[in-house]
């Protein structure tokens, strides 16, 4: 198995608390994998360690092998990873393709350009005119984000990350707030998702992880608590207890 | 109308290949200043001084109003660009055209080294390291006497005719129309500059920095590098100040100078790339009408458009026009 992502002894804490507790974690090239546990398990902030976001209290994190613990964001971003938030992270005021071409942009460098206007290069814009489609959001294309449904907005936030072209991608809750009939669509864009593009996924909607994730690890507490296939968690009663019971309840 | 119907019937990629046209209302500024040229003969030397604050206020708006970084230090840029050509006048260097790339230099690094070091922080205390940076300057100018003139300002400003034929006249013809061209330049380069990439990408920061972040922008760079072009930009504005009234008081890098252009800019519209051109021209005669009207307190009047401003009309005269036409074509 090639190892796309790796975190070793991940360990956070703020203050007092320990948020992310000592987690040992592969992701596969390729893989689909998600990342579940009850709220507060410190999924999150496993996602915006391995990002770079927040810096890990103890640990490390390896990007294809190669530690990149003490690198910036932006350079985790280069070596190919992509994420997306939990709760929107957008260009409110420019438009859905302002917001895709920004990324698409960065992706090839031409971010920082000062003396061309954006539209000169028209590949661009086409490119990240062609991931609005794939998502649906072309007729949106012109409308600022702020004026589109949440739901919506959610897409957007896949279809920035997907700008990049990552290796690695980290969804944070992509459904979390999406009409449950609308959810389809996001199953259907993960699916379509390049095979060589290794996902994870944090999601609460447990009918979308079991229909996508291959492998599924369960977070509690900060720590990995076990991991397996969906058959195997479905049967773990560990986690029937801990995790399934508390959100069927919750 | 245009516009609006054009969207719809468009494709998007078009549409946004094609944003940074320019627009029949972008000219209205150039028409006003050739205008006024003609039209008002007599007032050719505040003409320039307003051209001069709306380089100042055109500079300011691509550090706040297109990367969002609030600041009360500004004056510190236009002060350092109009002392650089001050001084060099004095010592010889007469020539105003040439003077003008090394007051941008000048101000440009005082900029970059000042950016690199205030722009780790962020909110208030990047707002007081802004303000600091300006005030010791500002003292320095003053101790510096055998420099800068200290608190008697720097005379003797003598210049050479430009290109060696138009004379700085008293009328003020000559430094009108150079005034003019500087701020054609800069409106061509500040306008190329927010429709490339670059410019979108200072939205993108002042928008989400967290969202530019994980998107692999060098956020921290290009804040750096836009507060070092705009803080050349300003000292083109303060050398254009010294070579056309010939004369540099410790004034150009005061608070009250970095609190003014801020009103300009909030007044006219902040991140529009032409609130420069309205509110400094709008604040600079009120000043003179208010002034000769209420001449103790005309600034109690400015203070009082502020607030009805920043509470009603958030995005300032651009702003409410920008609402209005959008009502229209409803
Ligand atoms: N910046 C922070 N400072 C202090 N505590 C924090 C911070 N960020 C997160 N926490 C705390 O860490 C714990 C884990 O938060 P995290 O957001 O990672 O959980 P999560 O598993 O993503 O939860 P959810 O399912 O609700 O999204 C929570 O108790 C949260 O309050
Ligand atoms: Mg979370």
């Amino acid at each position: 198995m090639t190892v796309a992502l790796e975190t070793r002894g991940l360990r956070k804490n703020f203050g007092a608390m320990v948020v992310t507790n000592g987690v040992d974690f592969k992701l596969a090239a390729g893989a689909r994998h998600a990342l579940i546990g009850p709220n507060g398990a410190g999924k999150s902030t496993f996602i915006n360690l391995i990002a770079g976001r927040l810096t890990p209290s103890a640990g490390s994190v390896l990007l294809a092998g190669e530690n990149v613990t003490a690198l910036s964001q932006e350079a985790r971003v280069k070596r190919g990873l992509g994420r997306t938030f939990q709760i929107n992270t957008l260009f409110a005021n420019l438009t859905v393709l302002e917001n895709v071409t920004m990324a698409v942009s960065e992706r090839l460098g031409r971010g920082g350009d000062k003396l061309r206007f954006a539209g000169s290069r028209r590949d661009i814009v086409e490119e990240a005119y062609e991931l609005l489609k794939r998502l649906h959001l072309a007729e949106d294309a012109l409308r600022p984000v702020r004026e589109i449904a949440y739901g919506r907005q959610r897409l957007v936030e896949m279809a920035i990350a997907l700008g990049l072209r990552p290796r690695v991608l980290l969804l944070d809750e992509p459904a979390a707030g999406v009409p449950s009939a609308e959810t389809a669509v996001i199953l259907d864009v993960m699916e379509a998702l390049p095979a060589d593009m290794a996902v994870l996924i944090i999601e609460h909607d447990m009918d979308l992880v079991f229909r996508f994730a291959k492998t599924i690890t369960v977070l509690v507490r900060g720590a990995v608590l076990t991991e397996g296939t969906p058959a195997e968690i479905v049967a773990d009663p560990r986690v029937r207890e801990i995790y399934l019971g508390e959100g069927r309840h919750g | 109308m245009f516009v609006y119907r054009s969207a719809a019937t468009i494709s998007p990629v078009d549409y946004m290949v094609c944003s940074h046209r320019l627009r029949w209302p972008e000219l209205l500024p150039w028409v006003a200043i050739i205008a006024a040229y003609f039209a008002f003969p007599s007032y050719l030397a505040l003409g320039a001084q307003v051209m001069i604050m709306v380089l100042f206020a055109l500079s300011l708006d691509l550090v706040l109003g297109y990367a969002g970084i609030v600041t009360l230090g500004h004056a510190a840029f236009f002060g350092v660009g109009a002392y650089t050509a001050g001084i060099l006048a004095v010592h010889g260097w007469e020539e105003a055209i040439t003077a003008l790339p090394v007051a941008a230099a000048v101000a440009g690094a005082v900029g970059l080294v000042t950016g690199y070091i205030i722009l780790r922080t962020r909110g208030l205390t990047l707002l007081m390291l802004t303000l600091a940076v300006a005030s010791m300057l500002g003292e320095a100018a003053n101790k510096a006497n055998w420099l800068t003139g200290g608190a008697d300002g720097l005379q003797g400003i003598t210049l050479r005719p430009l290109l060696g034929v138009f004379h700085f006249d008293l009328f003020g013809r000559t430094a009108f129309v150079y005034c003019a061209l500087v701020l054609f330049a800069g409106w061509v380069f500040v306008r190329r500059l927010v429709h490339a990439p670059f410019g979108r990408s200072l939205t993108g920061i002042r928008e989400n920095a967290a969202r530019m972040h994980a998107i692999g922008a060098p956020v921290r760079q290009r804040q750096i590098i836009v507060y070092t072009i705009a803080a050349a930009l300003a000292g083109v504005a303060g050398a254009l100040e010294a070579q056309t009234t010939q004369f540099v008081g410790l004034n150009v890098l005061s608070f009250d100078l970095s609190g003014a252009v801020l009103i300009m800019l909030i007044f006219g519209g902040v991140g529009r790339l032409y609130g420069a051109f309205v509110g400094a021209p709008l604040y600079m005669v009120a000043q003179d009408a208010l002034s000769r009207l209420d001449p103790e307190y005309w600034f109690f009047w400015v203070g009082l458009l502020l607030v009805v401003t920043v509470m009603f009309a958030r995005g300032g005269i651009l702003g409410v026009a920008d609402l209005l036409r959008r009502k229209v074509m409803r």
